[in-house]
């Protein structure tokens, strides 16, 4: 019997992933904590301040509005876009030729750059040339997305919807296909309605997928930023100033590095403690069986 | 439950069914007795399962008529037939308790809630689910799961027939028999009419009365498995059930009887005159085949022993002849002769049974 020799070599094994995460992870985050806790006048000059940033931010009225902007937004484009995304889901052909022209158009939207997404829905609304907005305008309808607060949002909403539901489809789409046909046989033989159908065989059998789908629209919405940033600006006035376009104008308009960083830190732990809140929610039958 | 009868059926999955190759299931009749216990035994592919679902009402056929007792159902969707389907992978509501899946066909036809109480323990108590009724369904096992899709069928009354399709492919093999042999135990105390489709002949035989065997959406034989063993009426049937399968040797005809290379075989019931032109073929089961004095001559190729009996296959020219000899009987060295026993002898021309 051999004696087995102990051997760290292995370690070196881990350096690439290590040297990744430092990199893109672990280095940029430390350098925002650093900020978060001092004070820069320029030149390279900085002081130890504390938590006064955290609490400065925390204590403040313009993030508080931001924030409750953010939840709002966040909150719409989920109640919209999950129910409208299974629904398209389940309205999808489920074989046949015209599955795949379906699958390639709601793709669509997801391939387009974020920045275009924006500067097309900011032509597309213009109150005066916009197909969108001239049309609105001739039913006679006062629209001006630069000008009045609802009609930003409106058009932030239509256009988030419009980008992003299709992710939320393909993922549902996906889910169903894995539903085998025995199920709705069976459902059949049992009497079950459509929507018992739905809600016993459908839903259930969508439940991972839309899991993910939440999480990943409430992760992206949270943080959005180019798209409304090339749309509205942030305007008019405040009003469309969601919590990343708020930042920016703190980190990079005012460059105010210890406010932003301590901003972006509690933004941070924010998305992360909802995600958590979401995840553990929605998972929290699986573990009881 | 209900006689069934199929009449003039023919199914075809393609719009405009050209060729005869593009039927699924080519013009058959068929009739299930009431509370007759029934297997559709065939290959893959072979239409059986296109036949069930046709007779359950999940697809309408191309041509033809279901019918349950003296009603015409093939108009019927599947859940006015009022009748049981179990399927290959098991189907429960994940995330209902097992008592909530035995009462669902019944509240989603509106049953009070009093009586489907009693239905679901009543049949609860058949399956021996009582214990697990208010467990979540997908914690069971494959084969629980496969007793509450049965259960969901048997919960309402007077079911018309159940069908099985391939049941247990997914059980372990160790409650293979258990579920079965409760498959036939409740067969026998509620003498339903039940329809079973299997590729397995071993589970088709031991669950069934009666057998109907398909290949190629063809009905090659209906009969009880005696029938189907002793008196194949297609060399496919022969080929299929039976292991090792029947003996199917090239055969001809000469001065009034059937020939194997040249050697006069006596057949069960010959033929004045076999169809012209038609291609003969003795078939003889390993069973019936013995070694004698005379016969036909032939090498002892290779003795493989099975336990109880010995399987030997021999040659003569070119053609294999496969028998079973018991064990302990003497088995000549090199060569012998064989000889068939008549009255389970067949001349089959183009693949059918001649007489």
């Amino acid at each position: 019997m051999t004696a087995k020799t102990p051997n760290q070599k292995a370690w070196w094994l881990v350096l690439p992933v290590v040297v990744l995460v430092a990199f893109n992870a672990v280095i940029p985050l430390m350098t925002v904590v650093n900020y978060s806790v001092q004070e820069t006048f320029g030149d390279n000059q900085f002081f130890f301040e504390g938590v006064k940033w955290f609490q400065e931010t925390i204590e403040s009225e313009r993030f508080h509005d931001a924030l409750k902007r953010q939840l709002f937004f966040t909150g719409i484009i989920l109640l919209i876009e999950i129910p409208l995304g299974v629904a398209i889901a389940l309205a999808m052909p489920r074989r046949g030729p015209w599955v795949s022209v379906c699958l390639v158009l709601m793709a669509m939207p997801l391939l387009i750059p974020w920045n275009v997404v924006g500067a097309m829905w900011n032509i597309l609304a213009l109150p005066d040339i916009g197909l969108l907005g001239h049309t609105l305008n001739a039913m006679g309808i006062n629209y001006n997305f630069t000008r009045q607060p609802v009609a930003a949002w409106a058009t932030l909403v239509a256009m988030d919807v419009w980008h992003w539901t299709s992710l939320v489809v393909l993922l549902a789409y996906a889910g169903l296909s894995a539903i085998p046909d025995a199920y709705y046989q069976a459902a059949k033989i049992d009497g079950a309605s459509n929507w018992a159908v739905f809600r016993h065989i459908q839903l259930p059998k969508m439940k991972r997928v839309l899991t993910i789908a939440v999480l990943l629209r409430f992760m992206d919405s949270f943080m959005i930023y180019t798209e409304p940033f090339v749309l509205t600006g942030g305007g008019p006035g405040n009003s469309t100033t969601l919590l990343s376009i708020d930042l920016v104008k703190i980190a990079l308009g005012r460059f105010d590095l210890g406010p932003a960083g301590a901003m972006s830190l509690i933004y941070f732990l924010i998305v992360l403690l909802l995600s958590w809140i979401f995840y553990t929610v929605m998972t929290k039958d699986e573990a009881t069986t | 439950m209900a006689r069934i009868s199929l009449k003039g059926l023919r199914h075809s999955y393609r719009e405009q069914p050209a060729s005869e190759s593009d039927w699924a299931v080519k013009r058959l009749d068929l009739e299930w007795a009431e509370g007759s216990a029934n297997a559709l035994l065939g290959p893959s592919g072979c239409g059986k399962t296109t036949l069930l679902n046709i007779i359950s009402g999940l697809l309408r056929p191309t041509e033809g008529t279901v019918w349950f007792d003296d009603r015409d159902v093939t108009a019927l969707p599947a859940d006015e037939r009022n009748i049981a389907q179990v399927f290959q992978f098991p189907v429960v509501y994940d995330t209902m308790s097992v008592y909530d899946n035995l009462a669902f066909p019944l509240r989603n036809r509106g049953m009070p809630e009093r009586d489907v109480d009693r239905r679901v323990r009543e049949i609860a108590a058949l399956l021996d689910l009582d214990a697990m009724l208010q467990q979540r369904a997908a914690g069971l096992t494959a084969d629980g799961k496969q007793k509450i899709s049965l259960g969901r069928g048997l919960v309402r009354s007077d079911v018309a027939v159940i069908m099985f399709d391939e049941p247990l492919t997914v059980i372990d093999p160790h409650l293979k028999w258990r579920l079965r042999s409760k498959l036939k135990e409740l067969h026998q105390r509620l003498r339903t009419t039940m329809i079973y489709v299997t590729h397995d002949q071993t589970e088709a035989l031991t669950f069934a009365d009666q057998v109907v065997v398909m290949n190629d959406g063809m009905v090659v034989q209906a009969g009880t498995p005696v029938e189907l063993f002793e008196r194949p009426h297609h060399t496919f049937v022969g080929h299929f059930i039976g292991s090792p399968g029947m003996n199917v040797l090239p055969a001809t005809f000469e001065g009034g009887v059937p020939r194997f290379a040249g050697l006069p075989v006596e057949v069960a019931s010959p033929p004045k005159a076999p169809p012209a032109g038609a291609r003969l073929e003795i078939g003889v089961r390993p069973e019936f085949v013995r070694f004698g004095a005379d016969g036909i001559p032939v090498r002892v190729l290779r003795v493989r022993d099975s336990g109880r009996y010995r399987i030997v296959e021999t040659q003569h020219d070119a053609t294999t002849i496969t028998l079973l000899v018991g064990e302990g009987e003497a088995l000549p060295s090199e060569t012998g002769h064989l000889q068939f026993d008549r009255a389970h002898t067949q001349l089959y021309a183009d693949g059918w049974i001649a007489s």
